[in-house]
């Protein structure tokens, strides 16, 4: 069964059909990404599945998001679970401007956690389980923005970790950063596959085909093509798409 | 062309544009420019500069401990300004006791929560216009509602109330820009964590806030300490020799006191004046100074 089930979504922005008619299902334990030129509406997109669009003014949205069978998109729907469900890692490192131990802790205080033991076990896991805790084990106390900032990205998606999601969204997680530590990001985001859904929007096609199962290319809101990595970027079934990966259209 | 040939032939109206050609060089006025923007700098030193020496050269000789803690004596030729000190401190405390939580409250809830609605923008409107308002405006409106109409008398309560108002604005609008500072990242961070709005707001934003929001209370700590029409007709007292019991008490206030004895009092001693307006200053420097301290304390935390 699908993790995420998008069924028939339309997106506006004021008058500006942003997402138009998308359906597609997203597979648990896998990396899914979606590809497509600016402003086709990949990154719109990812921010449905958190609700993030919620923040701009005049946004309208139609149709379904089924996440583990449930509708997330009713206004009731309860947005502090979902976002405890379903995390998100941004185009540039967004620590916040306090210590490392802080960062990881805070989403866990913000839930409610306050026994000292637990948090600082948490410090520990996260930061292990993005490869940060043998660097950066003696420095917890200092300040996050210290961090290069492939350290930055890690400690965000280990901030991430800590309130143990189930889906990570990642919005270019690596357009910040140099190819050396993107290479080592994406080794990451293949090892957490094996724990998380993770969905990742790049505008970077070998990125795409390097570490993910499923590949959507979207293009003027509209997703054109949807399958296995290794089928759309050898036999693409659209011509646009194939248009797009051989660098003719975009 | 040969070069020296041209010269010797140049009529007398040619050499006047090269010449006016060379003043316009670039580099020369570039130079003339950075002299007069330095000079426009430098201007702004010298009145700062003029006022601490006078004051201090003139004041510095009444200074004494008889000075700072003793009550005024002989028609306030002699003696010291002792209730003035504590009257103006207790005034500014309890000013700063109502403007921050209401100023910096109204910050938050027009940059976080206030849409663009009619009602904002009429408020944003009414903002501006307060920080315009004449001091001795408030000190009137002060006069007609908190002591005659709600009945406080002159009184800290009634002078401390009107202070608060005049400074308002500039504590919330100090405020509302340093909240619209916070980078949108912050929020979207905290809030894709699954904080609530108000967790963000408590645990994000206004921590990274904190050094702007203590700047526009500095600002208004120094307004509300330095202002005499606000105070005329709400709480300073011309002679009261004793220190006040509650806050439906008047007291004699620097700011009005310096007034009194610089132009009521003949045949006062000038340093007993230049004294006055010493501590007054001295007082205004500290206050800044503490706030400065504790905003450099925040801000390397971060």
């Amino acid at each position: 069964m699908s993790k995420i089930s998008v069924e028939n979504l339309n997106l506006y922005y004021q008058d500006f059909h942003a997402l138009r008619g998308v359906n597609v299902e997203i597979a648990p334990t896998m990396i899914t990404s979606m590809i497509g030129p600016s402003g086709c509406g990949k990154s719109t997109l990812l921010r449905t599945f958190n609700r993030m669009n919620d923040l701009v003014d005049g946004v309208r949205v139609d149709g379904k998001i089924l996440i583990d069978g449930d509708n997330i998109l009713p206004a009731q729907y309860d947005l502090v679970s979902l976002r405890k469900k379903v995390g998100m890692v941004f185009q540039r490192p967004n620590p916040f401007p306090m210590s490392i131990a802080s960062n990881i802790k805070f989403g866990l205080e913000v839930h409610g956690v306050v026994r000292k033991d637990a948090l600082d076990a948490t410090v520990e896991d996260a930061l292990r389980a993005v490869s940060l805790w043998d660097e950066l084990k003696d420095r917890l106390s200092c300040s996050a923005l210290g961090l290069s900032l492939e350290q930055q990205q890690r400690l965000c998606i280990a901030r991430l970790i800590a309130v143990k999601p189930e889906i990570l969204l990642m919005d270019e997680p690596c357009s910040a950063l140099d190819p050396i530590a993107t290479e080592r990001v994406e080794e990451l985001m293949i090892e957490l596959k094996a724990n998380y859904t993770i969905v990742i929007v790049t505008h970077n096609m070998q990125q795409a085909a390097r570490i993910s199962d499923y590949t959507g290319f979207m293009w003027l809101g509209e997703l054109v093509e949807f399958g296995r990595t290794d089928g759309m970027f050898t036999n693409p079934k659209e011509k646009l798409t194939q248009d797009y990966i051989t660098g003719r259209a975009g | 062309m040969n070069e020296t040939l041209d010269t010797s032939t140049t009529p007398p109206a040619a050499v006047k544009e090269t010449l006016l050609k060379q003043i316009l060089n670039p580099r020369i006025v570039q130079k003339g420019a950075f002299f007069l923007l330095l000079l426009a700098t430098l201007l702004v030193i010298v009145p700062v500069g003029m006022i601490v020496v006078i004051i201090v050269a003139k004041g510095a000789p009444a200074i004494s401990w008889e000075f700072l803690s003793a009550m005024p004596s002989r028609g306030m030729r002699a003696g010291g300004i002792f209730p003035a000190i504590i009257g103006s401190i207790y005034l500014v405390g309890a000013t700063i006791v109502f403007a921050i939580p209401v100023g910096v409250f109204s910050a938050i809830y027009l940059v976080e929560y206030a849409g663009n609605t009619l009602l904002t923008r009429m408020v944003k409107l009414a903002i501006i216009n307060l920080a315009g308002v004449p001091s001795i405006v408030y000190g009137l409106f002060g006069l007609g509602l908190f002591v005659i109409f709600l009945g406080f008398g002159p009184s800290i309560l009634a002078g401390a109330l009107t202070l608060a108002i005049m400074i308002l604005p500039i504590i919330i609008t100090t405020s509302k820009e340093a909240l619209d500072a916070v980078p949108k990242s912050f929020r979207e961070a905290s809030l894709a964590l699954g904080a609530s709005k108000w967790q963000t707001i408590r645990h994000v934003v206004l921590p990274n806030a904190l050094p702007g929001i203590l700047t526009g209370i500095i600002l208004g700590i120094s307004r509300a300490a330095g202002e005499t029409a606000p105070i005329l007709f709400t709480v300073a007292a011309f002679y009261l020799p004793r220190l006040p019991t509650s806050v439906f008490d008047q007291v004699m206030v620097l700011p009005y006191h310096l007034f009194v004895v610089s132009t009521q009092i003949p045949n006062i001693e000038q340093s007993y004046t230049y004294g006055t307006a010493l501590v007054l200053v001295g007082m205004v420097l500290v206050t800044n100074l503490a706030a400065i301290l504790l905003r450099s304390k925040y801000r390397k935390k971060l």
